[in-house]
């Protein structure tokens, strides 16, 4: 099936694949266990049984999106050495400490505290399961910090220098840590989490609304869901919009690829809302732009001159459609989004936020709307960052693994199968749930834990 | 004397051990599980690990993570050399772990998911073992690179090695169930733990014997001073935890063959750890040439010296919480 590969694209292929499958649960994962530190404490504070419902309805799916997040994750971790021996050499002694710290700060934290977030009120009562209900957030949280360092250093490396063998040396771990691109990556990426669960919860809401708006629980998380998609989606773009200034400081390469630049334009750029990238002609098809407005957004100025791609060796360019399109993919969920959140205020100024069911029923079409925005938003960043694993340093083609391309492609095929067969029962389980209505012991079957508090 | 890179390494060896004990009677569940009678006591075996084997798995990710972290050159060679077994594991783990969760999920593929569990841990183990074996062999190195081919890792020994993981992973999923179940899946576990035992023991000591044929190094280092001193106190350890271990399954205790078990594991690993000290990757790779720079080792430690207590602490007291024999009617699910 893969006979015409080398071993470097099947590896890419097999992380790509790998990596964009693991990521779907942990930005699903980390909204949710915020959420349902949020529910719980609410009940507690206020006693209102709404909240308790609410709590272990999603509890339930948490449990089940989380353990997929721990497997597909722990691929990742091993990975990073069978395929990439030659970069975790390289770059280990800068990148190795830090997902050390994710271990010791987030995994055994979210690790150590789920059993007892999910089987545990009844045995340590109602402080202690808030606490560690804190804890399994706080530690996604901490999880999602320490690799997204990583990540952000391998775009924008500081603090280092190198040795004889061609090894990073850490030199400065506050200017490792907090690399330029870092917080800009991080908040981005913690609200692109906290999006795609309130566009999750909404739409399940919606789902639910649309055949019976009387039910309390589904009320609630409806609008607890739209209340977070209104305040959270402009600053997502917002965010956004400096993360790609701060790209543009760091990785220019990556803009011009992002928004299409073939052509330098030294008296103002035009913005290109959509067009085909044609990399053979250097020049973008169908282009439909505005002109100097590039130029205005990204140096605020309508006359700013921009480089392009006609600067920058072939050699050193990343592949400009795939960059092109996830990136316009992503800018434009992030606009539905708005849209979505902006209508939510109307309706809701309006007192139909339960009665309006063309919001609900597209509230139901945008709940895997966040996945593909995080996807996109990850492929933009990780394949503008090619041909490099660490930006400008290490090539990719030099990351890779002494590992004999049948061994690659057996395992990726191995992956795939896997991969599309379990995750694939997973999502079942996972939408079967949601089919339920949240109301006091939702699903069949289930012993019936509410009694006997 | 012990600088940074031992003190590392000693880390390391804690982590992986923890796993192995830890993990190792989760997966050893999973290795029994064909062999429990009714759903209720699967169900039962089950619920007794699910609160912690994320847990549990973590300290693989910890041993995976810490040897990135400060032996990366270690890391960057041996997990190409292990790449078919490392990665049949990392499948296999994908599998037992989804188990957990997915077959509470469904009553018609409840099956499909024990199966899973039961694949998913037995294949597991054995790669577990496989890699252990190929590690004893020995691994070939050359310009800081993996210099092997991708099937060196299969040899009868390792094959050996993967079979005495499998049977000791069972033995330690058998006195856990001992530990924590009560009336007919008590009895059971505990009838199935003596054969499991003498299978265990059985098969470390061929395993001992063969490894000097791997390399006559192993037979020196530990038939040399100071080793030498733990050489004679391991073995005799071992009787006693043999001694205490079928003591406790035949005068009916439920705690103490679980601990001599455990034992047991403890004491094979200190072994392994005599017999290759120096080195981290044997023939020749030696602990400082994998260590990383001295900044790396500082950081890493100082965040490992503060947390690991923590970790050590919340992890017993989780296992504190769900203490005690299963209480047949609580249904965690
Ligand atoms: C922005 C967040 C984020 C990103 C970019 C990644 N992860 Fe992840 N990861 C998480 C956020 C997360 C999480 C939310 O913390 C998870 C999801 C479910 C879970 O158990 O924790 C997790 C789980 C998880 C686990 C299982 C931990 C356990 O045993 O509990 C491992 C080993 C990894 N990840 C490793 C990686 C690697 C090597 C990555 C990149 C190459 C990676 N993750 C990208
Ligand atoms: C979690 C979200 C992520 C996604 C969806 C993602 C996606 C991708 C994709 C699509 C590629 C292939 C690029 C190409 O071949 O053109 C890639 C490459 C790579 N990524 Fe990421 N990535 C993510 C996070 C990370 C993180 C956190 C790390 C750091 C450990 C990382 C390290 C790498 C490495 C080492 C490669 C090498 C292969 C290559 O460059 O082709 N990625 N990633
Ligand atoms: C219109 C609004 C948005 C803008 C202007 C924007 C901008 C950007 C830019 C410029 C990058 C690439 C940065 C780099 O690689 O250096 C990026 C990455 C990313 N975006 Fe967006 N984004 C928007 C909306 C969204 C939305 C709605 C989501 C998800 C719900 C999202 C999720 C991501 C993710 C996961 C990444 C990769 C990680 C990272 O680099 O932060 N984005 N975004």
């Amino acid at each position: 099936m893969f006979d015409s590969f080398s071993a470097e694209m099947l590896a890419r292929m097999q992380f790509a694949f790998t990596i964009s499958f693991h990521i779907i649960f942990p930005a699903f994962s980390i909204g949710l266990a915020n959420f349902l530190a949020v529910l719980n404490a609410l009940w507690l504070k206020t006693g209102n049984d709404t909240y308790r419902v609410l709590f272990d309805y999603w509890k339930k799916i948490f449990a089940v999106a989380f353990a997929m997040g721990v497997v597909s994750g722990i691929t990742m971790s091993y990975q990073i050495g069978t395929n990439w021996s030659v970069f975790s050499d390289k770059a280990g002694p800068v990148i190795g400490p830090l997902m050390a710290y994710e271990v010791l700060s987030a995994f055994f934290l979210e690790a150590g505290f789920l059993g007892i977030m999910l089987f545990g009120r009844e045995r340590v009562g109602h402080k202690l399961h808030m606490f560690a209900t804190a804890m399994v957030a706080f530690g996604t949280l901490m999880s999602a910090t320490w690799i997204l360092s990583v990540n952000s250093w391998m775009q924008t490396p500081a603090g280092f220098s190198m040795n004889d063998q061609g090894q990073f040396i850490p030199d400065d771990w506050w200017a490792i840590v907090f690399n330029p691109s870092f917080p800009y990556r991080l908040v981005h990426m913690v609200i692109a989490a906290f999006l795609t669960t309130s566009f999750v919860v909404g739409g399940v809401a919606g789902w639910h609304l649309l055949r019976d708006h009387t039910n309390a629980a589904t009320r609630k998380m409806f609008s607890m869901a739209l209340w977070m998609a209104a305040i959270v989606a402009p600053i997502q773009i917002f965010v956004g919009d400096m993360h790609g200034l701060n790209t543009l400081e760091h990785q220019p390469v990556k803009v011009m690829a992002m928004e299409g630049h073939f052509d330098s334009h030294p008296d103002g750029a035009p913005l290109i809302l959509f067009g085909i990238p044609n990399e053979a002609e250097k020049r973008v098809d169908y282009a439909v732009q505005i002109p100097k407005l590039s130029s205005l957004i990204l140096k605020h100025h309508l006359d700013a001159p921009l480089d392009g791609l006609d600067t920058i060796d072939d050699a050193d360019e990343p592949p400009i459609a795939i960059v092109f399109f996830s990136f316009r993919i992503m800018v434009g969920i992030g606009f539905a989004m708005l849209g979505v959140g902006i209508w939510s205020l109307w309706a809701r100024y309006q007192g139909r936020l339960y009665d309006a069911k063309w919001l609900h029923r597209v509230a139901v079409i945008m709940a895997p709307s966040g996945f593909v925005a995080v996807l996109a938003g990850w492929i933009t960043t990780e394949v503008g960052r090619q041909p490099f694993t660490v930006y400008g340093l290490l090539r990719t083609s030099e990351s890779l693994a002494p590992v004999a391309a049948p061994a690659v492609a057996t395992s990726l095929i191995a992956f795939i199968i896997t991969y599309f067969f379990v995750f694939g029962a997973g999502t079942f389980y996972l939408l079967r749930l949601m089919s339920y209505v949240p109301e006091n012991n939702p699903f069949p079957g289930e012993p019936k834990e509410i009694a006997h508090v | 004397m012990f600088d940074l890179a031992d003190i590392w390494a000693a880390i390391i060896a804690f982590a992986v051990l923890t796993y192995v004990i830890m993990d190792g009677f989760d997966l050893g569940i999973g290795i029994l599980f064909p062999f429990l009678k009714t759903e209720h006591e699967r169900d039962l075996a089950m619920n007794s690990v699910a609160p912690v084997w994320d847990g549990n798995e973590t300290w693989l990710v910890m041993g995976g993570g810490g040897l990135l972290a400060v032996f990366p050159l270690a890391y960057a060679i041996v997990l190409p050399a292990l790449y078919m077994p490392i990665t049949l594991m990392l499948l296999a783990l994908i599998f037992r772990g989804v188990a957990f969760e997915f077959r509470w999920r469904t009553k018609r593929w409840k099956p499909v998911w024990d199966v899973a569990f039961i694949g998913g841990s037995t294949t597991a183990a054995f790669c577990q073992g496989i890699a252990l074996g190929a590690l004893v062999q020995g691994i070939k190195v050359a310009d800081r690179a993996y210099a092997g081919g991708w099937w060196d890792w299969l040899s009868p020994f390792s094959i050996l090695t993967g079979f005495a993981v499998v049977i000791g992973y069972a033995l330690l999923g058998a006195t856990w169930l001992v530990m924590k179940t009560e009336g007919d899946l008590n009895a059971q576990m505990r009838k199935y733990a003596t054969p499991l035992a003498m299978g265990t023991l059985g098969l470390i000591g061929i395993v001992s014997l063969l490894t000097p044929l791997q390399n006559p190094v192993y037979f020196e280092r530990w038939f040399t001073w100071p080793q030498m001193a733990f050489s004679m106190i391991v073995p005799v350890l071992l009787l006693c935890a043999t001694y205490v271990l079928f003591k406790g399954l035949r005068s009916g205790r439920d705690v103490s063959p679980f601990l001599a078990s455990l034992s047991i594991f403890i004491l094979c690993f200190a072994g392994i750890g005599i017999s290759f000290y120096p080195n981290i990757i044997p023939p020749s790779l030696s602990i400082q040439e994998a260590a990383a720079p001295d900044s790396s080792l500082k950081f890493a430690l100082v965040g490992t010296v503060i947390l690991l207590p923590l970790i050590l602490g919340y992890t017993a007291y989780a296992y504190w919480v769900f203490r005690g024999k299963m209480d047949p009617d609580e249904g965690y699910h």
